[in-house]
C-alpha cells in the first residue's frame, strides 16, 4: 500500500431527520498514490466541495475511513485535525486568503507558528521562508504586502506558504479561479513545477482545460466518483 | 515560545485599529482611575476626621447621659463633674458643658439670630486643647461667681465687630449683658460642630440665665463632661474609677450605667460607620463604571471576531488548534483590560495627588486599591473576553473561510 490518500466508502451526511436528509457523499472510495498530479471535477452539488473538506481535514466524513499518509484521520478530533492540517497538508485557495496587513514573509510564517513539532529558531524559519519565497520566484517581494502585489503574484505567495511546512499534500481550491489567464498559466507551471521536485497535488477545479494540466482526473457526480478519468463537466 | 507568538499576533491585532483599542480601554482606564480616587477621597475624609476628633484635645474621655434611658439626660450633674475632679486619680482636667437653646446675640449694632451658646467650666481650653488667641478664659473663681463674661468664637468675633478688639465690649445673649474678656483661636468644624461660631460662657451663668424656665430638666444637669486623662495608658483606669463613682452617685447597677464614657476612638469609629454607606456607594460606583469598561470590551471583541472571521477560518486551516484562536483573542481582551488598569492605575494615583495639591478634597491614596483595581480589570478582561474568544474558537474553518 503505497497510497497518500486512501478514501475508502466515504458518506457524508447532512441533516438529522431521517426523511430530509442529504448525502452529499455517497459509498465514495478513491486513492491517491505519492507524487500524483490529480484534479478533482464535478459539477456544483456533486459533492466536490464536500470531498474537497475532507481530504483537506476541514471537515469529517459520517462514515468510511480517510487515510492520510498512512494515518486513519476519519475519526479525530478537532485539535488533532489542525495538527494535522498544519503538518500534512498545503492549502492554496482561489481567493488567495493572505492576511493583508502582513509582508509576504509574516504570511509565508505563518503555519511555522501553529507547528507544534518542529522547533526551529526564528532565524531558521526566516531563512525558511524567504527560501519558499525565491522557490515560487518572489525573492524580491519578501518584504511587500499583499495589496502591493498582482493576483499572480498573492497566488505565489500563498503556494509559498502552502510549501513553508514541507507538507506531503498540497490541496488547491479553483487556484486559478480568481487570475486572469497570463496568471494563470504561471501559476498551472509553478505548480507543474512542485510536481515535478515530488509534490502530491491534489486541485479542485472546475475548469476543463485547467483540470487538464493534471495526471489524473477525478470526476464526482452526485456524491460518488464517476468514470475516473474521463471527465468532461457539462455546462450547465 | 508559541505562547509569545500568539501574543505577537494579539498585539498586532489591536494594534491593527488603534483608536477603537484606545476607545475600548477607555472605560477599563476610567473604571479603575474612578476606583483609585473615590477610595482615596474617602480615606481622606476619614483621616480628616480621625485627625480633628482628636484635635477636641489628647487622651479626652467623653461622659454623656446615655441616649435611650429614660430621665437619663437630668442625671448626669454638674456636681458629678466636681466628684470626679476631686476622686478619680491619673485625670488632669475635667471640663463640664451645657448647651442651652440658641440665643440672640447683638453687639455693637449689630443682631445675630440663632447662635450657639456652651456654658464650660475654667479647664475647658486646657482639657479641650483650645487656647484663647487674644484676652483670657474665665477664671474657677469668676465661675463660681457667677461673674456675666463670655468668649467668643473667632468667626462670631469678627461677626460682630470685624476688625475692632471685642475685648471689654459688652454683647447681650438673649435678655443678658455680658463682657467679653476672650477670643478663641481659630478651630473650625468639627464632628458637625462650628467651633468659631459660638459663644463660650460660665457653666454657671447659663444654669442661672438659660436653662430655667420651663424645662423639665434640672438646672444643673450638663450635657457632657469631658475629662483629660494624664496619659494614654491610664484611661482604662480612669474610665473604670469614673464609672464606678458615677453608678455610686446615680444609684444605678455599673453593669447598666445611665451614661456612656467614650473615648475618641469610640467617636472616630462612630463617625466613620457614618461614612462608610457613602464610602461604599462611591465604591460601588466606581466598581460598576469597571464592569461598564468589561462590557465595552465584550462588544468589541465580539465585532472584532465577526470582522476577522475568515482570518480565523484561514488561521485554522494553517493548522491553528481552537485553544490557539481562544488564547488569540482572550489576549487581546486581557491586553486592552491590563493597560486599561495600568493608564487607569496611573490617572487614579495622579488625579489623587492632584485632588490634594490644588483641590478642597482631601485625599489619602489606599495603597490596597492599586493592586485591587488592576486586578479586577485583568480579572474582567478574562471574564467579558472569555465569550468572544469561544465564540472564535467554536467557528467551523469552512464557514469561517466562506465569510464575506
Amino acid at each position: 500500500m503505497n497510497s497518500l490518500i486512501e478514501l475508502q466508502r466515504l458518506t457524508k451526511v447532512y441533516g438529522d431527520d431521517p426523511e430530509a436528509q442529504v448525502f452529499a457523499l455517497n459509498d465514495l472510495s478513491a486513492s491517491i498514490q505519492y507524487g500524483e498530479f490529480v484534479a478533482i471535477m464535478g459539477p456544483s452539488g456533486s459533492g466536490k466541495s464536500t470531498l474537497m473538506n475532507i481530504i483537506g481535514c476541514l471537515d469529517r466524513p459520517t462514515s468510511g475511513a480517510y487515510l492520510l499518509d498512512g494515518r486513519d484521520v476519519s475519526g479525530l478530533e478537532k485539535n488533532e485535525l489542525a495538527d494535522v492540517r498544519n503538518q500534512k497538508i498545503g492549502f492554496v485557495f482561489q481567493s488567495f486568503n493572505l492576511l493583508p496587513r502582513l509582508s509576504a514573509l509574516d504570511n509565508v510564517l505563518l503555519p511555522m507558528l501553529y507547528d507544534i513539532h518542529v522547533e526551529l529558531s526564528s532565524e531558521e524559519q526566516y531563512t525558511r521562508a524567504a527560501e519558499a519565497l525565491a522557490s515560487v520566484g518572489l525573492e524580491k517581494r519578501m518584504h511587500h504586502h499583499p495589496n502591493q502585489l498582482s493576483g499572480g503574484q498573492q497566488q505565489r505567495v500563498a503556494i509559498a506558504r502552502a510549501l513553508i511546512n514541507r507538507p506531503p499534500l498540497i490541496l488547491a481550491d479553483e487556484p486559478t479561479g480568481n487570475l486572469d489567464s497570463k496568471s494563470s498559466v504561471e501559476i498551472m507551471d509553478l505548480l507543474h513545477t512542485l510536481h515535478q521536485s515530488g509534490v502530491t497535488i491534489v486541485m479542485v477545479t472546475h475548469e476543463p482545460d485547467i483540470a487538464q494540466h493534471a495526471e489524473r482526473i477525478i470526476c464526482v457526480r452526485d456524491g460518488q466518483t464517476v468514470d475516473d478519468g474521463h471527465c468532461a463537466e457539462k455546462p450547465l | 515560545m508559541k505562547f509569545q507568538k500568539i501574543l505577537r499576533i494579539a498585539w498586532e491585532g489591536l494594534m491593527l485599529n488603534k483608536v477603537r483599542s484606545f476607545l475600548t480601554t477607555l472605560g477599563v482606564i476610567i473604571g479603575v482611575a474612578s476606583v483609585i480616587v473615590m477610595m482615596s477621597i474617602s480615606a481622606g475624609a476619614e483621616a480628616a476626621i480621625a485627625e480633628q476628633i482628636n484635635s477636641l484635645g489628647a487622651n479626652l474621655l467623653i461622659v454623656s447621659p446615655m441616649r435611650g434611658v429614660p430621665g437619663a439626660a437630668r442625671t448626669l450633674l454638674y456636681e458629678d463633674a466636681f466628684a470626679i475632679s476631686e476622686q478619680v486619680i491619673g485625670i488632669s482636667g475635667v471640663s463640664a458643658e451645657q448647651a442651652p437653646a440658641p440665643q440672640t446675640v447683638k453687639a455693637n449694632g449689630t443682631t445675630l439670630e440663632s447662635i450657639s451658646i456652651v456654658g464650660t467650666t475654667a479647664d475647658f481650653p486646657a482639657v479641650r486643647d483650645y487656647a484663647v488667641a487674644e484676652g483670657t478664659y474665665f477664671t474657677e473663681a469668676e465661675n463660681d461667681r457667677k461673674l456675666k463674661v463670655a468668649v467668643l468664637g473667632a468667626g462670631l468675633a469678627k461677626d460682630l465687630f470685624g476688625e475692632e478688639s471685642p475685648l471689654g465690649q459688652s454683647i447681650t445673649v438673649g435678655s443678658t449683658k455680658l463682657t467679653v474678656i476672650g477670643v478663641m483661636q481659630t478651630k473650625g468644624v468639627v464632628a458637625d460642630i462650628d467651633y468659631d461660631g459660638r459663644v463660650y460662657l460660665p457653666i454657671s451663668v447659663v444654669f442661672q440665665k438659660y436653662m430655667t424656665t420651663g424645662s423639665v430638666m434640672r438646672a444643673d444637669a450638663v450635657r457632657t463632661i469631658y475629662v483629660k486623662v494624664e496619659s494614654q495608658e491610664k484611661i482604662d483606669s480612669v474610665t473604670t474609677q469614673i464609672t464606678s463613682l458615677l453608678a455610686t452617685r446615680h444609684d444605678v447597677d455599673p453593669a447598666k450605667p445611665d451614661f456612656t464614657i467614650q473615648t475618641q476612638q469610640d467617636i472616630i469609629a462612630t463617625q466613620e460607620a457614618a461614612t462608610a454607606a457613602f464610602r461604599d456607594l462611591l465604591a460601588w460606583v466606581a466598581g460598576v463604571s469597571l464592569i461598564v469598561g468589561g462590557i465595552g470590551i465584550m462588544n468589541i471583541m465580539l465585532v472584532s471576531v465577526t470582522e476577522r472571521t475568515r482570518e480565523i477560518g484561514l488561521r485554522m486551516a494553517l493548522g491553528a488548534r481552537p485553544n490557539d484562536v481562544q488564547t488569540q483573542f482572550l489576549l487581546e481582551a486581557i491586553i486592552l483590560s491590563l493597560v486599561g488598569g495600568l493608564v487607569g492605575v496611573l490617572l487614579g494615583v495622579g488625579g489623587s495627588l492632584l485632588f490634594c495639591a490644588f483641590g478642597e478634597m482631601r485625599t489619602a491614596l489606599v495603597p490596597l486599591s492599586i493592586p485591587l483595581a488592576f486586578g479586577a480589570a485583568a480579572a474582567i478582561g478574562i471574564f467579558f473576553g472569555y465569550y468572544p474568544a469561544t465564540q472564535a474558537s467554536n467557528l467551523d474553518p469552512i464557514v469561517a473561510l466562506r465569510h464575506e
